[in-house]
């Protein structure tokens, strides 16, 4: 017996399907590339996507000037290129951004800090859009409101293109710590803890219930070698962004895929011993610590 | 007795299969263990395994790298079951077309990947599946639809004419993702439902 018919209409666009795409990413590596030659080879070391760029945040940062979103061109060349999901970068606040990646085919639009903001005062209203969105946070609270605001996937802000991993760390320290308060807390404690934080109150509730954020949760911002990412799996990430840390490294190859082996191995010392070892050099980067105030890209859009 | 229920944990919705496993277990009132399975060695002592969603490419090169793949295989060949959904779908294929995805061949099918297009056009919808009492709220997320269908497999499901779901004893394969919603009513299909 084998007859189906549809029941009713399909549904697209809905959070169910946003957030369940970011759930398929989990314990997966999303690599930077800015070309489909890049592209071809993030996917063979094992990335479960690529997000496409004009350059890396490395370069991003030391270009300086507007940094916007790609060429709709070059991304279309890397979604014909590979076969796993790629994502794309829109400038904060700036809605036609999204709009133009949606229209191209990109499954995820990363509302990112990165870019220059092109809007003060207000995210994109992510709900309106089918694409789901990830977008940086780097507490609780600026995490919460990005999902209020429709976002499907949260990632740690970090600090871009440093391959300091100092930044992800305490980004990702914070939203766990202010979860495990949460827990702790009764209800009346959880609604004043909402409004401390400028967090939506049901949203803090569900968190508090779950024990974790309610969409998926990776690491981005300086991870740059195979123990980097095992680091971020340890503080309770669910996959990780790898920025500038691939093609920045002497062998890109060999790293992309030992990053990859590292998130699936990353409770293993030896194993990472392993993985870690003749890799080639990681990217040179610059320590968060020499980086003032006014140079860092994590302050953008809270 | 409790059962040994393994997860292929190497990368995708693990946390969700681990889940409905319980779940369905629960209503069926068995006890069950349930084991993430990243590194070789753990299979050969799993009664059941499910294949979760993710990315086919990423999934089955860690298969390989890992040294789990063979060890699934032999779980089927001993006739012990498995439940893979979409990605898992394609990775348990005969044939998946592509080259960047070595398939298990654990079920006589060949898949077409991604055959829904893009994220924006995934959708969710009710299906009718063969076994199932009440139709099921099926998600399908950048999914593959199954081509060449060999003798002796059962189709489960259709959409717009295509097969979605299949049994291949002692697989059940989706093209969708039962594990995303609470009904763990595929699971019960997949591993206790059976005479």
């Amino acid at each position: 017996m084998s007859r189906t018919t549809d029941l009713e209409e399909l549904r697209r666009g809905t959070d169910l399907i946003k957030r369940g795409f970011a759930r398929m990413q989990k314990g997966g590596v999303i690599m930077d590339v800015v070309d489909r030659e890049q592209a071809r080879i993030a996917e063979d070391a094992g990335a479960v996507a690529v997000m496409a760029l004009e350059a890396v945040p490395a370069d991003i940062r030391k270009r300086g000037g507007v940094a916007r979103m790609a060429d709709p061109g070059e991304i279309r060349e890397i979604i014909e290129e590979v076969s796993i999901p790629v994502m794309g970068k829109s400038r904060i606040g700036h809605t036609k951004e999204a709009e133009i990646l949606e229209a191209i085919g990109v499954d995820m639009i990363d509302e990112s800090e990165v870019l220059t903001p092109a809007d003060d005062a207000y995210h994109i209203d992510k709900r309106e859009f089918t694409a789901p969105f990830v977008c940086g946070a780097r507490n609780l609270g600026e995490a919460l409101r990005r999902i209020d605001e429709g976002a499907a996937m949260i990632r740690t802000k970090g600090e871009a293109g440093t391959g300091d991993v100092n930044q992800a760390v305490h980004h990702q320290r914070n939203i766990k710590g202010a979860i495990r308060t949460l827990v702790g807390m009764n209800h009346e404690e959880r609604a004043a803890w909402a409004r401390e934080h400028e967090a939506p109150a049901e949203l803090v509730h569900e968190t508090a219930e779950m024990g974790r954020l309610p969409v998926v949760n990776f690491a981005a911002g300086g991870i740059a070698t195979p123990a980097d990412a095992a680091l971020m799996m340890h503080h309770g990430c669910d996959g990780i962004f790898v920025g500038s840390g691939i093609f920045g490294a002497e062998h890109p190859e060999a790293m992309g895929e030992a990053i990859v082996d590292a998130v699936n191995g990353w409770d293993d010392p030896e194993r990472l011993a392993g993985i870690a070892e003749g890799i080639g050099q990681g990217m040179k980067g610059e320590a968060n610590a020499d980086i003032p105030e006014e140079r860092r890209l994590q302050g953008r859009g809270v | 007795m409790v059962l040994t229920a393994g997860v292929i944990a190497v990368q995708g919705d693990v946390a969700e299969h681990a889940g409905a496993i319980e779940r369905a277990a629960a209503r069926h009132g068995e006890r069950v263990d349930v084991h993430e399975v990243r590194t070789a060695g753990v299979v050969p002592d799993c009664d059941l395994l499910a294949m979760p969603g993710g990315e086919s490419t990423a999934i089955s090169r860690l298969l390989g790298r890992e040294g789990i793949d063979t060890e699934i295989v032999d779980h089927v060949a001993a006739g012990k079951p498995l439940l893979a959904t979409c990605a898992g779908l394609i990775v348990a294929a005969r044939d998946a077309g592509d080259p960047r995805v070595d398939t298990l061949g654990l079920i006589d099918v060949t898949v077409d990947r991604n055959a829904f297009g893009r994220q924006v056009d995934s959708f969710e919808t009710r299906l009718e599946v063969a076994g199932l009492e009440e139709p099921f709220p099926a998600v399908f997320i950048r999914a593959p639809l199954i081509d060449e269908v060999g003798d002796g497999v059962e189709v489960l499901a259709e959409h717009d004419g295509r097969a979605v779901a299949v049994r291949d004893p002692p697989v059940v394969a989706t093209a969708f993702h039962p594990e995303l919603t609470d009904v763990s009513r595929v699971h019960d299909l997949a591993f206790f439902d059976r005479e």
